[in-house]
């Protein structure tokens, strides 16, 4: 067969696999039966149902709260290890690099145990608190990426030009370099808040009693709760997760 | 020496960070793993080569050797279906490219749990992929497509694809496609020309995208725990296990030693060959 034809039949291939499970869940969210292989009609109960689990909206409160948090700190640490990373070229920038950039390697599982042995040894109450360092922890690598990337793309002529004119270092930083990062560090902020929110092997080490976030109160619910309940979740969930996307897409576009 | 105050001021607050909660709980691993353990949870006095002795009992070796099997089927699943792909967006228009491009990301910015979920109720014995199996008569009513380890495979191959589509299509973008067609009309046949001009030049995304897919299920918990069932156990597991169910810290510590090993290594070799095709270019002038 034609190279070309057969990769579009693969690409087509692995598109159908991504979708159908997400597909078959939002359409088993309108069905009155417990279970997606039969049709009972078309029902909301399990939306109804949703609104009355006092659970779901207290630990999305703490999954709001951790993630806004490590949002906000990972962003100003991430932005200010970027700038050091993109200035420098010293050995101790050489240690730095390598500090951030291990864990974006390092499995979750083992980042998880590390933390929890850790919290344990130093005799830390496990709870939010613990759940919000380790969520800054791993957002920090990322955002740093996000913008050190961006930094490396700046325009010189521009620094150049404001140096010529007698700039120092801080007024480049604040006149002309922030407003131009501006937008990597939304992005950065927007993918550690994801990340958070989404995160659920590091935090279940970490979690203490009362710190439920949404993905253990999901996790709790497959593992022993209702199934229906998770399908009328997931696709409240999928819907908010495609509007962010749709409301950011366009955003971008308008800028360019 | 204004500027070496700046760069520790500037470096200081993620160095710090990262130092007290990553490199210092990371090295609490080690220490953890040669400590003799007592029946509460807690650790007692002195030093013991215990720990790391029970890595080798069978039961262990089994599940380091199932870990391994499972990361590297899944690999080599994730690389076959991402060359293609990434060959295809490549060739494809950029208004094409971008809208599937999209269409491949969006669905990961759905919660992982959920897609684990759905894959959980689409496999279920009452669920809508077994249904439809039965009514086309590929499978029996009683054959059962959750708890194996197909299943795990299956739902590993789902989670982690993008991670290898991205970086391939990014190898597969910067080739130029003339060379396809140079070695064509030098009598190449097409797939000769894909083999040996196309392969050879995306390596760098290729290892890239190994690296992308393998350490991530290496580590896999998650989804042998929902899918899997207890006969698919993989390190993951076990390391939960000793730590919520036994609360037998050290062990769940050299447990964690030797997941950390199992990623390393590979990960080294990785680079090394990484750092050995960019001399080559190098040298090749490309």
């Amino acid at each position: 067969m034609n190279m070309k034809r057969f990769s579009f039949w693969v690409t087509f291939a692995v598109l159908v696999f991504f979708y159908l499970p997400i597909l078959m869940l939002v359409i088993t969210s309108f069905n009155e039966s417990r279970f997606g292989g039969v049709w009972r009609g078309f029902s909301m109960r399990w939306y109804f149902q949703l609104f009355s689990e006092e659970t779901l909206w207290k630990a999305l409160k703490n999954s709001l709260l951790i993630g806004i948090g490590a949002t906000l700190v990972s962003s100003v640490l991430g932005t200010l290890a970027a700038l050091s990373l993109h200035r420098y070229r010293s050995m101790l920038q050489k240690a730095h690099y390598g500090l951030i950039y291990t864990p974006l390697v390092v499995p979750d599982v083992l980042m998880g145990i590390s933390l929890l042995l850790f919290f344990v040894t130093i005799h830390l109450q496990l709870g939010l608190f613990t759940i919000f360092v380790a969520h800054t922890t791993f957002c920090l690598s990322y955002v740093t990426f996000v913008i050190l990337s961006r930094l490396q793309t700046l325009d010189h002529a521009i620094i150049e030009a404001a140096e010529d004119l007698g700039a120092n270092y801080w007024q480049i930083f604040w006149r002309i370099k922030l407003p131009q990062l501006f937008p990597a560090i939304l992005s950065g902020a927007l993918l550690a808040f994801t990340l958070s929110i989404d995160d659920f092997v590091i935090t279940f080490f970490v979690a203490g009693p009362g710190s439920t976030t949404l993905p253990i109160y999901i996790y709790s619910l497959m593992k022993f709760g209702s199934t229906p309940i998770i399908n009328a979740l997931s696709t409240v969930l999928i819907v908010a997760t495609f509007a962010i996307v749709w409301i950011v897409q366009s955003i971008t576009r308008e800028q360019k | 020496m204004k500027s070496k105050f700046e760069e520790v001021g500037l470096t200081f607050p993620s160095a710090l960070w990262l130092l007290v909660f990553f490199l210092i709980p990371t090295s609490v691993i080690i220490f953890y793993a040669f400590k003799p353990g007592d029946l509460y949870g807690g650790i007692q006095e002195g030093w013991t080569l215990d720990n790391i002795k029970n890595l080798f009992t069978p039961h262990h070796l089994v599940i380091l050797w199932r870990t391994i099997w499972f990361s590297l089927i899944t690999t080599a699943v994730c690389l076959l279906l991402a060359l293609p792909t990434g060959f295809f967006l490549a060739q494809t228009s950029l208004k094409n490219r971008r809208i599937l491009l999209l269409l491949i990301v969006v669905p990961f910015w759905t919660s992982f749990l959920i897609r684990v979920f759905a894959w959980k109720s689409l496999l279920h014995p009452e669920g809508f992929l077994k249904k439809t199996l039965v009514f086309l008569h590929f499978v029996n009513d009683d054959t059962l497509l959750l708890y194996n380890a197909g299943a795990v495979l299956l739902v590993m191959i789902y989670t982690y694809l993008p991670f290898a589509i991205l970086p391939l299509f990014t190898a597969a973008e910067k080739f130029n496609f003339n060379l396809f067609e140079a070695a064509m009309d030098l009598g190449a046949s097409r797939s000769q020309a894909f083999y040996k001009v196309f392969i050879p030049s995306i390596k760098p995304g290729i290892l890239t995208a190994f690296l992308m897919v393998f350490i991530p299920a290496m580590g896999a918990y998650v989804i042998p725990d929902i899918v899997g069932g207890i006969n698919n156990e993989v390190l993951g597991n076990k390391i939960a296990q000793r730590t919520f169910v036994d609360r037998d810290l050290p062990e769940a510590s050299s447990l964690s030693l030797a997941l950390a090993m199992a990623v390393l290594l590979p990960m080294m070799v990785i680079f090394w060959l990484q750092a050995d095709s960019d001399k080559k270019i190098k040298k090749k002038g490309f």
